[in-house]
């Protein structure tokens, strides 16, 4: 970067200009920057494996991929994607920057922890990209046994010790959140007080620390029946495959949480700011993470009612998910009262989080078509499904951090983005999105089946709708991530608070120093304290 | 298929509820996002920033609007539950009736073989009278596969080592997709076929027909006979037959109770003979020595349930002929 202006040691990113400095950082927000860039890099591999997926299902034959190669595309769209993007992306970007800003502190609990985390991440995740590019694997992301255990030929055992791997990364950084956020709060700063972004990063972490050690132990039992042929999932060895899929799905079921409350937590944050008004009752926004992270550890069976798990079973997890919607209805239905009487700015953050309310909101609401029992035997495994679980990936957790990004980016790079492409990359991932998936809801409810590289004809225009929308979203996407890359040289430099927002994490100067504050800060208000008086939410882009 | 449509055929017993039943979520989906989207839309326009709308007194708690905004969204989704589970029930038990068209399904990578209790098999293809339910008896001799039938609105997944069963009952003539819909591996997409529904009368001149080709008596015996012939050549009937003293006898066995030499009590249906079969020593007979060797490797998945068929057939004829160890009363 051109900082040449900037003094050295004012300011985190010019502190040091080593690659040592960087490698062997302590200091939780160049770490955060670590972890962007590489979340990035997979976020590049699995975009693109779906702009090929959505290629071969232009037409109905399969006649771009091999049924293989297909195969291979759609584990590495699902197993990046998943694993090595959405789980560590706001919890070990933004909540890896922010946590300690929020709440006062001048740096994580463990930093050494901290570090240690990026690079059992990065060692995962180059393990999962030789394994899933290299190698290949088709075993889809759910790693189903057998299939995956005693029939595929693929780098399915490699594959498992790089999630296991990206697993402990995620143990690590949840586990230095949650004694951070305990112990290291600012004089002043009480629970009632935090921001809602660290109550959902809490509530993230505590289904890291709990959940994680349950897929970790699933994946080495893969890896012990494939490699020394210990009969756990495969009847022909006397295991029994259903037991995979409850181990499987009692962590990956909390990992949708992982992915999700984070992103609500930046969304709590964007629609106060620009709103310019205080949460409509901040408890029950709080609480309500807690009631996620507790209640999500109890639904994992809603994914295998039609799997051959007791009817009995299956009721009680179809009651139970129709109780972990509640806690989201509430944080939408707070926000959208949050909005009532406000000085609403359509910035390009609040165009994302508006985009997450009504993407999320789709999202899960056809979660419950999913949830009734009778209706899922219809729909599961079709493109209802895909639809489904898209709508709350990507239109609630990926916009959620795209919004984030967005939001902060002045704070971590010192930099503004133009606004009006700002708007313009919000605006085309919205349609975009939409396009790409409202389609496979009827191709779902139609009986279009997934993880298909050929199809029924019938459904070959719904899917060229679909395939369109995709090349509207990436383009609203590259957008998005040339005009910010743009911005590091040339955009205009940021001031303290350019949104004029509340929060400790804009009381201190842009970017932050090394130490982020000067002296410890003491907390007297609550959190959002947009009080009638403060009302204009004019940029205010004053430099110190 | 009605090409270009928002919604597949209804062709069985099951398409109108689960029809409505779709409907009924749109319905509430529709409501809830209308119960989000205009209010917030409506405070973007009225509250944007600089506009002349009042916002004296704002409020930021109110515990009964929050109340109900948890609790009335909660009641609508626990009617719909119930409504679900019983509609989940009634397509997943298995049904008791007589008249049901008893088909067996064996899933391998990547094709679908089913048999006729008349002994008719087809690959891919099942064919079915219209007015008669059928009861699909399903297996996979490999990993798991998802029977799919989206006209019938019936799907349940098929698993290695295990029966599962479903039924329906077509209800309209006409051709239909039949789906894999769990991911099987390479050939996962090609996993399909059509289901045929017919009038009773014509599935019975395809079922005369589809053995006039027939060569050996092999391929002219029901799914009974062929167990039969099956439980004759591979000699099962040296230890097993009710005159002999050191095994069981097989009579009258299906559906029965057996206790077993660990104390275990179970009931003699297909997976129990099933798993004696394949596993033999799992599933020791008390009173017997356990010498009955394993048939895996020399009976496929497709023999084994000629083999239950067979088992079932000579219930009635021999119940006199029951094994020792077996209680009368415990048919169930």
């Amino acid at each position: 970067m051109s900082h040449t202006d900037a003094p050295k040691g004012t300011d985190y990113l010019h502190a040091d200009y080593s690659i040592k400095s960087w490698l062997l950082t302590l200091d939780h927000k160049r770490i955060a920057i670590l972890y962007l860039i590489t979340i990035s890099l997979f976020l590049a591999i699995g975009g693109s494996m779906a702009l090929i997926i959505r290629m071969e299902l232009l037409t109905p034959e399969g006649d771009l991929l091999m049924s293989d190669t297909y195969n291979k595309a759609f584990t590495v769209h699902g197993v990046t994607l998943i694993f090595f993007f959405l789980i560590p992306s706001i919890p070990a970007v933004l909540g890896n920057f922010l946590i300690p800003l929020m709440i006062g502190a001048r740096d994580v609990a463990f930093p050494r922890l901290n570090l240690l985390s990026w690079y059992v991440f990065t060692t995962g995740g180059t393990l999962g990209v030789i394994a899933l590019v290299v190698g290949g694997v088709d075993t889809g992301w759910t790693f189903y046994t057998p299939y995956s255990t005693s029939f595929s030929n693929t780098a399915v055992v490699t594959a498992v010790f790089a999630v296991f791997f990206a697993g402990f990364a995620s143990i690590m950084t949840g586990l230095n959140f949650i004694v951070t956020i305990h112990k290291m709060r600012a004089p002043g700063l009480t629970w009632s007080r935090l921001p809602l972004f660290i109550w959902a990063q809490y509530a993230t972490s505590v289904i890291m620390v709990l959940g994680t050690p349950v897929i970790a132990i699933t994946l080495l039992l893969i890896a012990a029946e494939k490699t020394l042929r210990i009969g756990i999932f495969d009847p022909a060895l006397g295991g029994d495959p259903i037991l995979f899929q409850h181990l499987f799905w009692f962590y990956s079921h909390p990992a949708v949480y992982i992915m999700i409350l984070p992103s609500m937590g930046v969304i709590s944050e964007l629609i106060a700011c620009f709103s310019r008004k205080r949460i409509f009752g901040y408890e029950f926004v709080a609480y309500s993470s807690i009631a996620i992270a507790v209640l999500g550890f109890v639904v994992w069976g809603h994914h295998m009612f039609v799997s051959g798990q007791s009817m009995y079973a299956g009721m009680v997890f179809s009651v139970l998910s129709f109780l972990v919607s509640i806690p989201s209805a509430v944080k939408i239905f707070n926000w959208i009262a949050t909005m009532h009487k406000g000085q609403i700015r359509l910035d390009s953050p609040m165009l994302y989080a508006l985009g997450f309310i009504g993407l999320f909101t789709i999202g899960g609401l056809t979660g419950l078509f999913l949830a009734v029992m009778g209706l899922d035997i219809h729909v599961h495994d079709t493109y209802f499904v895909v639809a489904h679980f898209h709508y709350i990936m990507v239109g609630g957790a990926i916009l959620g951090f795209f919004g984030g990004i967005h939001f902060w980016w002045p704070k971590i790079t010192g930099r503004l983005y133009p606004e009006i492409l700002g708007k313009l990359s919000a605006v085309l991932i919205f349609i975009g999105f939409n396009f790409t998936f409202l389609p496979q809801f009827i191709a779902g409810y139609l009986g279009m089946p997934r993880r298909t590289h050929s199809y029924s004809e019938e459904f070959q225009v719904l899917n060229v709708l679909s395939s369109a929308g995709a090349s509207i979203l990436a383009s609203g996407t590259i957008i998005a991530v040339a005009y910010l890359l743009w911005s590091l040289w040339y955009g205009e430099k940021a001031g303290r608070n350019p949104w004029n927002a509340k929060g400790l994490e804009w009381e201190t100067s842009t970017p932050p120093p090394t130490t982020n504050f000067e002296r410890t800060p003491t907390v007297t208000e609550e959190a959002y304290a947009y009080g009638p008086d403060d009302e204009s939410g004019e940029v205010n882009n004053e430099r110190d | 298929m009605n090409s270009g449509g928002l919604m597949p055929e209804q062709a069985s017993n099951f398409a109108q509820e689960m029809d409505l039943l779709y409907y009924v979520l749109i319905g509430l989906t529709v409501f809830f996002a209308l119960l989000v989207f205009v209010p917030m839309l409506y405070f973007v326009v009225k509250y944007r920033a600089g506009s002349k709308a009042d916002r004296t007194r704002p409020t930021y708690h109110n515990l009964k609007l929050e109340l109900a905004w948890s609790l009335i969204p909660l009641a609508m989704g626990l009617v719909v539950f119930v409504w679900g589970a019983k509609l989940f029930v009634e397509m997943y038990t298995p049904l008791e009736s007589e008249n049901a068209l008893q088909i067996t399904v064996v899933g391998k990578q990547w094709m679908w073989h089913l048999q006729h209790p008349t002994g008719q098999r087809e690959n891919n293809e099942l064919h079915i009278p219209t007015g008669r339910p059928i009861q699909l008896t399903m297996i996979s001799q490999d990993v798991i596969h998802s029977f799919f039938v989206p006209a019938f609105r019936i799907k349940r997944d098929v698993l290695p080592g295990r029966y599962v069963t479903m039924w329906f009952e077509a209800t309209k003539t006409g051709r239909y997709h039949l789906y894999c819909a769990e991911y099987c591996g390479t050939d996962h997409a090609k996993m399909t076929g059509w289901v045929y529904v017919m009038k009773p009368e014509e599935y019975e001149r395809w079922l005369v027909a589809s053995k006039w080709g027939a060569v050996s008596d092999a391929a002219r015996d029901t799914m009974a006979e062929a167990g039969e012939r099956l439980y004759n050549d591979m000699q099962c009937n040296s230890c097993h037959d009710p005159a002999a003293q050191n095994a069981p006898s097989l009579a009258g066995l299906f559906g029965k109770e057996r206790r077993l030499s660990d104390g275990r009590v179970v009931t003699a249906g297909e997976d129990y003979i099933r798993r004696s079969i394949y596993k033999p020593n799992s599933m020791k007979v008390i009173g017997y020595e356990p010498i009955m060797p394993t048939y895996e490797g020399l009976i496929d998945e497709q023999e084994v349930l000629q083999l239950i068929a067979y088992i079932r057939s000579v219930r009635d004829e021999a119940d006199d002929l029951t094994g020792r160890e077996t209680t009368p009363e415990g048919d169930s």
